[in-house]
């Protein structure tokens, strides 16, 4: 964990970074404004002094009843300086678009994929916006807190998928 | 008599021989490697576009083995999360059991005892080999060295055995529990371990030397699917992966857990990132978790396998029959499930393929609000359109096989 | 279930009843049985592994648990050319339409053992993701209980099999029934 890189954060962007209290296990943890994460993990990324060069794991989390309902948690961190940080951002109903960090690692592709499939969190800027577990033609987020364990689908006819790369979908995101 | 040859002037560009070597009109062929197929480890689905031999682009398909892990486990009990996570790594169980443990345990502020950490790491290191096997022998049989997996199968099937005389079951473990492990070694086991480790080793070591040197075998995989060291801190791989790659960062050295700060162990380090490295960290892996091994039971002592607090461990029989308050005990963690304070928490450690990450959410209640799970293989089986690019079709099922993709973990 | 019976035709029907197009003479039944032992030693299998028990199968099929002896060694990744199709480990919902496609493309006689729990009936991933067992979408002749299942498990399921495969009735030519010829 790292209490130096939250300092740095903070006093980087100090309106849009708040400290959260300290978590169990000494996790060093900031709440970072959604229209800002991209430049935050571009900052954290590249700051000699920071350096969190992986790409970090990236989920979300689902608070139905509190306001804002949505969470997405970025745990980062740095091979080389070996320290750890979380970021959380927080993400209302009614606007579920985040900026994506595709940019800035590579590697958060799929983690995004997974946040918009199972929590229906949309991150404009993403390379490939398309689910990631389920197949195309689902209804709805599984993993919200308000859809049932057993849902069951409507049946979906068989289809022949003229170009494989493509695949089926919605025409709008080709 | 004339010497020159019958044919055109030097003026004129020699054309016969050029529209001979002109490149063939063709067409690129789109090929799925569906999701039911060999070599596609657990259910991926690759579609390729072929230019002859050469993948021009490439798209990875998952979401074929979705069992709903996270949203099963946020309607169980947190110890009745342990048989789902044996499920995510199948062939390393006891390390997702393990990895669990630690963060609820992060989450309540448990320290296990000594003897528990020791067991957690001998099985943990166990359940590494066979993970380690089940790669090698997988990769040995998918370029057609059979005999490599008929001898990794049967060291897996031993180490099995050893396994399955502490937890009962050869695969899917459930050995690990919070606040400690399930039960104690049986008598005489460390002796049998030992010649196992030993059996084992030989094993290993005819598959190394039917596999490392070979001729076949390196031309394959030497080379081929290099990922630079900044490419893969850019994808985020972790473990062998990675450190294949050149960045020599291991879980079990950076950020010490259970007992890897008091074991003596190397951490190997390849130097090009290609398949054959990845492949030989694995092969020295299982020398150094045989290491590990060993020295835990020089070092193992008598004592508790797990922590004495009726709140997070199932009270002793004699007392649950005995006496109130082990009654009252047992049913509140068997019905409502330990009460994990309310916060959250991402416990990482050092799986078989890289770091395996569980960030867990509670609300207080017996049961995982949100259990999110990193899982190691997922970074690499993304980044293959990219590091297969204008690699031979060839070149794919070793590459998918040093990644060691395992269905259940990136499938969750 | 039915209120009432129809009992109308009862009294119509003899004590025993065969049916001409499945009588087996002496020979046929010679014949029967002979096919029967012939394939059911030679069961060349597709091994549509998914999960889990897939390290089972990959333990069955080597050299300590071999089920080489039995005559199943072989497997053969295209459905055309295996004719028995083992499900090893969970399906879901995105694979279902997968395993339906290669039951339909394998040529009879095929024979479908679901391998574990999650191939018989879902596991325990009760949720919304996993198809309740293999049987809502191919027929399924042997289930074979495990999480995974052992070894030996899995060998007691093949001779099980095996012996549903001999009891068959195995003609020589395998003619379509008239009623589905002329309905096609």
């Amino acid at each position: 964990m790292s209490q130096a890189a939250a300092e740095a954060l903070l006093a980087r962007f100090p309106s849009d970074v708040t400290r959260a209290p300290v978590g169990p296990g000494g996790d060093d943890v900031v709440f970072v404004k959604k229209e800002r994460i991209a430049d935050a993990c571009r900052f954290l990324k590249e700051d000699p002094a920071l350096r969190f060069n992986m790409a970090p794991y990236v989920t979300a989390v689902d608070y139905l009843g509190q306001e804002p309902r949505f969470e997405v948690v970025y745990n980062l961190y740095s091979s080389s300086l070996n320290h750890r940080l979380r970021l959380r951002v927080k993400v209302p109903e009614s606007d579920l678009a985040v900026p994506s960090v595709c940019g800035v690692w590579r590697g958060a592709d799929w983690f995004e994929r997974y946040c918009y499939d199972m929590y229906g969190i949309t991150f404009p800027g993403h390379p490939d916006p398309r689910r990631l577990f389920m197949y195309e033609e689902f209804v709805g987020h599984p993993l919200r807190k308000d859809y049932p364990l057993r849902g069951r689908q409507p049946l979906t006819p068989e289809r022949e998928v003229a170009d494989l790369f493509r695949g089926p979908g919605p025409e709008s995101r080709d | 008599m004339s010497t020159h040859s019958l044919g055109p002037s030097e003026s004129t560009p020699p054309l016969g021989q050029q529209a001979l070597d002109a490149p063939i009109d063709s067409q690129e062929m789109v090929v799925n490697l569906g999701p039911s197929h060999p070599a596609t480890h657990g259910t991926c689905r690759l579609v390729v576009n072929l230019d002859g031999e050469n993948i021009r682009k490439m798209k990875v398909d998952i979401g074929f083995l979705h069992r709903g892990f996270e949203k099963s486990c946020e309607s169980v009990t947190w110890g009745q999360v342990f048989p789902y996570t044996d499920r995510l790594n199948y062939v390393s169980s006891i390390m997702n059991n393990v990895g669990f443990a630690l963060a609820v345990e992060k989450l309540c502020a448990l320290q296990v005892p000594d003897r528990a950490q020791y067991l957690r790491v001998v099985s943990s290191e166990m359940h590494r080999i066979c993970d380690h096997l089940t790669m090698v022998g997988a990769m040995g049989l998918e370029l057609g060295a059979m005999t490599a997996f008929l001898y990794a199968v049967e060291a897996r099937d031993l180490m099995w055995d050893r396994l399955t005389e502490i937890c009962g079951a050869r695969l899917t473990s459930n050995y690990v529990r919070v606040g400690g492990v399930a039960r104690d070694l049986p008598d005489g086991w460390v002796e049998k371990t030992l010649a196992t480790l030993d059996r084992t080793a030989e094993l290993r070591d005819t598959i190394d030397a039917l596999l490392t040197r070979n001729r076949i075998f390196m031309d394959r995989t030497r080379g081929v699917a290099v990922v630079s060291r900044a490419d893969a801190c850019e994808w985020g791989y972790t473990g062998p992966c990675l450190r294949a790659s050149g960045e020599p960062y291991d879980v079990r050295k950076a950020a010490p857990y259970l007992v890897y700060d008091r074991l003596e162990f190397d951490v190997p380090v390849g130097t090009r990132g290609d398949n054959f490295d990845r492949y030989l960290m694995r092969m020295e892996e299982m020398k150094q978790s045989d290491r590990m091994v060993r020295q835990c039971f020089q070092r193992m002592e008598p004592g508790d396998i797990a922590v004495r607090d009726f709140r997070y461990v199932l009270p002793p029989k004699p007392q649950v029959y005995g006496t109130i308050e082990g009654v009252m005990a047992h049913f509140k963690l068997v019905m409502e499930g330990i009460q994990v304070p309310a916060g959250e928490a991402y416990g990482y450690t050092e799986a078989a393929n890289g770091e395996l990450g569980f960030y867990l959410v509670s609300d207080g209640s017996g049961r995982p609000y949100k259990i999110g799970l990193r899982a190691p293989g997922w970074p690499m089986v993304a980044s293959m359109p990219v590091v297969l690019k204008d690699a031979l079709l060839a070149d794919l099922v070793p590459t998918f096989d040093t990644f060691n993709m395992i269905g259940g973990e990136v499938e969750q | 279930m039915p209120s009432e019976i129809d009992r109308s035709g009862i009294s119509a029907v003899p004590a025993v009843a065969t049916r001409r197009d499945e009588a087996t003479g002496f020979f046929q039944g010679l014949v029967s049985k002979g096919l029967g032992w012939a394939r059911k030693n030679s069961l060349w299998q597709y091994p549509f592994v998914t999960a889990c028990c897939g390290m089972e199968y990959m333990s069955v099929a080597s050299a300590r648990y071999d089920i080489a002896r039995f005559g199943a060694e072989v497997p053969r990744f295209s459905p055309r050319q295996a004719d028995l199709l083992l499900v090893v480990g969970t399906v879901n919902c995105k694979q279902a339409p997968v395993l339906k496609r290669i039951y339909e493309q394998m040529a009879e006689p095929k024979w479908v053992i679901a391998f574990g729990v999650c191939a018989s009936s879902g596991g325990f991933y009760d949720n919304y993701a996993t198809v309740q067992g293999i049987d809502r979408l191919v027929p399924v002749d042997v289930y074979i209980p495990g999480c995974p299942p052992r070894p030996e498990q899995v060998l007691d399921g093949l001779i099980l099999l095996q012996k549903k495969v001999q009891a068959q009735q195995h003609k020589l030519i395998d003619r379509i029934p008239a009623q589905l010829a002329a309905g096609k």
